[in-house]
């Protein structure tokens, strides 16, 4: 019996060792099509009337012109708006975003900050995020946020009125939701840089381990 | 004010280009939503050619009406339109259509009519002077295009629901279609609680002046809660109607209910 016991807990120990759970991996990677798309389509839509000096080169575009662009938008917009709702949820309520994410502290990013500038930041323990993860991902959270909530204020000026409200107004919404934008974009050079640099976390990413 | 010329630039620049687009086929322009340069990056990225156009093309077609069925869910008849003080008014006010303006229609407002058709009781065309005589009202609303900018003006005219009431409308149809004087033939439908809602006008005059050519002289159908392009100009007619007739841009690929 304590034997049977002791095996019980040896089996569901094994997935300790996972890093990326399953839907995690999961989520990631429909996330990560959803955010092309949208961020494909987005240049698309911002080409016709640009809010800065420049528009993005065509070729980078998706949909062909504006209305193919608004197109992709807003069939992409279902899987990343369900996709994201879904990985919230998830998160809080396994406690995953408390266990990997927090706590966040200014002295602890600061030194994990030095660390990577001076290349003596570790990576042997995936399983935990050092600071500049943590920030990064936690900001990236706060960013994806923001960018469905001023999209969605720009779908719906009318109707979801109170949320063009928090932004301000119409055109306010409209300069958030790029520069969200922009700042997703940063991130995932960066974010795609440092995958390829220890790609351990790569594979963690596809296969868990 | 920097800010203003960027949001609304010289005009001349987007018309160049919209003019080039419609004078491409229309299979081609179509065939453009998904084909192409663009998908080539998307496969690209993907490793795989995991979309053929066509079949992403009707799939594009179908969440766009699943779209439309979600707005329609949403809307509210009552949610109305935010309202601005006159010194909010953009000015000048954008001139925008797939034309220039020289090539605008040109409307002579004495032999203009404005034809009625469909599931209405009185079928009898209007002069203008005859549709001037009816109640109006004036409110300063925001303007959002398609392209995504936005501007602030003053529309004053006749609710439409009062006229379709006094026309003796069936308002349990689904569409009020509306056909104007482009020589392309501009027609847009709207949907019935849309052209119920309070704000949705018939309107004659902007900033309290008759409706300049630029704006849709004769008679613009202005709904604050739709994008630009469902707010027809120079309007001959109207048909209340149960059958889907399509529009100008809609046939396009702009999605049908775009409301705001």
């Amino acid at each position: 019996m304590s034997s049977l016991t002791v095996t019980d807990e040896q089996v569901r120990a094994t997935p300790a060792k996972v890093i990326q759970p399953a839907w995690v991996r999961i989520m990631h990677w429909i996330n990560a099509l959803a955010m092309i798309l949208m961020i494909l389509s987005g240049w698309q839509i911002y080409n016709a009337s640009p809010l800065f000096d420049f528009r993005f080169p065509r070729d980078i575009t998706l949909g062909g012109w504006l209305a193919g662009g608004l197109l992709w938008h807003f069939a992409a917009m279902w899987l990343l708006m369900i996709n994201g709702l879904a990985y919230l949820v998830t998160g809080f309520a396994t406690g995953r975003f408390r266990k990997k994410l927090l706590p966040i502290t200014p002295s602890g990013v600061l030194h994990d900050v030095r660390a990577a500038l001076t290349f003596k930041l570790g990576h042997d323990d995936l399983t935990v995020y050092n600071y500049v993860q943590r920030l990064l991902y936690a900001g990236i959270i706060v960013v994806g946020v923001l960018i469905v909530l001023s999209g969605l204020a720009m779908w719906k000026p009318v109707q979801l009125y109170y949320l063009v409200m928090l932004f301000g107004d119409y055109p306010t919404a409209r300069y958030v939701h790029f520069f969200c934008m922009a700042a997703i974009c940063a991130f995932l050079v960066v974010h795609v840089a440092l995958a390829l640099l220890v790609p351990k976390s790569l594979r963690a990413m596809i296969i868990g381990r | 004010m920097a800010k203003r010329s960027f949001l609304i630039p010289g005009v001349d620049k987007r018309l160049l280009i919209k003019d080039s687009i419609k004078a491409m086929p229309d299979l081609a322009r179509r065939r453009f939503i998904t084909g192409g340069a663009s998908l080539g990056a998307l496969t690209l990225l993907t490793g795989c050619d995991v979309i053929d156009s066509s079949s992403a093309e009707e799939m594009l077609k179908s969440v766009s009406k699943f779209n439309d069925a979600v707005q329609a869910f949403i809307f509210n008849p009552h949610a109305l339109a935010p309202t601005f003080p006159e010194s909010a008014i953009t000015k000048p006010f954008p001139f925008n259509a797939y034309y220039d303006l020289d090539d605008a229609p040109e409307v002579d407002g004495k032999d203009w009519k404005l034809e009625v058709r469909g599931l209405v009781d009185n079928k009898k065309s209007w002069t203008l002077d005859e549709l001037y005589q009816l109640p109006q009202v004036t409110q300063i609303t925001r303007h959002i295009c398609v392209e995504g900018w936005s501007a602030i003006g003053s529309w004053t005219g006749t609710p439409l629901r009062d006229f379709l009431k006094l026309i003796g409308a069936d308002t349990r149809a689904k569409y009020v279609w509306f056909q104007c004087a482009d020589k392309d033939g501009y027609n847009s439908p709207l949907d019935m609680r849309s052209a119920l809602h309070p704000q949705t006008q018939m309107t004659f005059k902007y900033a309290n002046d008759i409706l300049p050519r630029a704006y849709g002289f004769p008679m613009k159908i202005r709904v604050p809660t739709k994008l630009g392009f469902k707010n027809p100009k120079y309007v001959v007619s109207m048909e209340v109607t149960n059958d889907y007739k399509g529009g100008y841009w809609e046939d396009q690929g702009y999605n049908s209910f775009s409301g705001s």
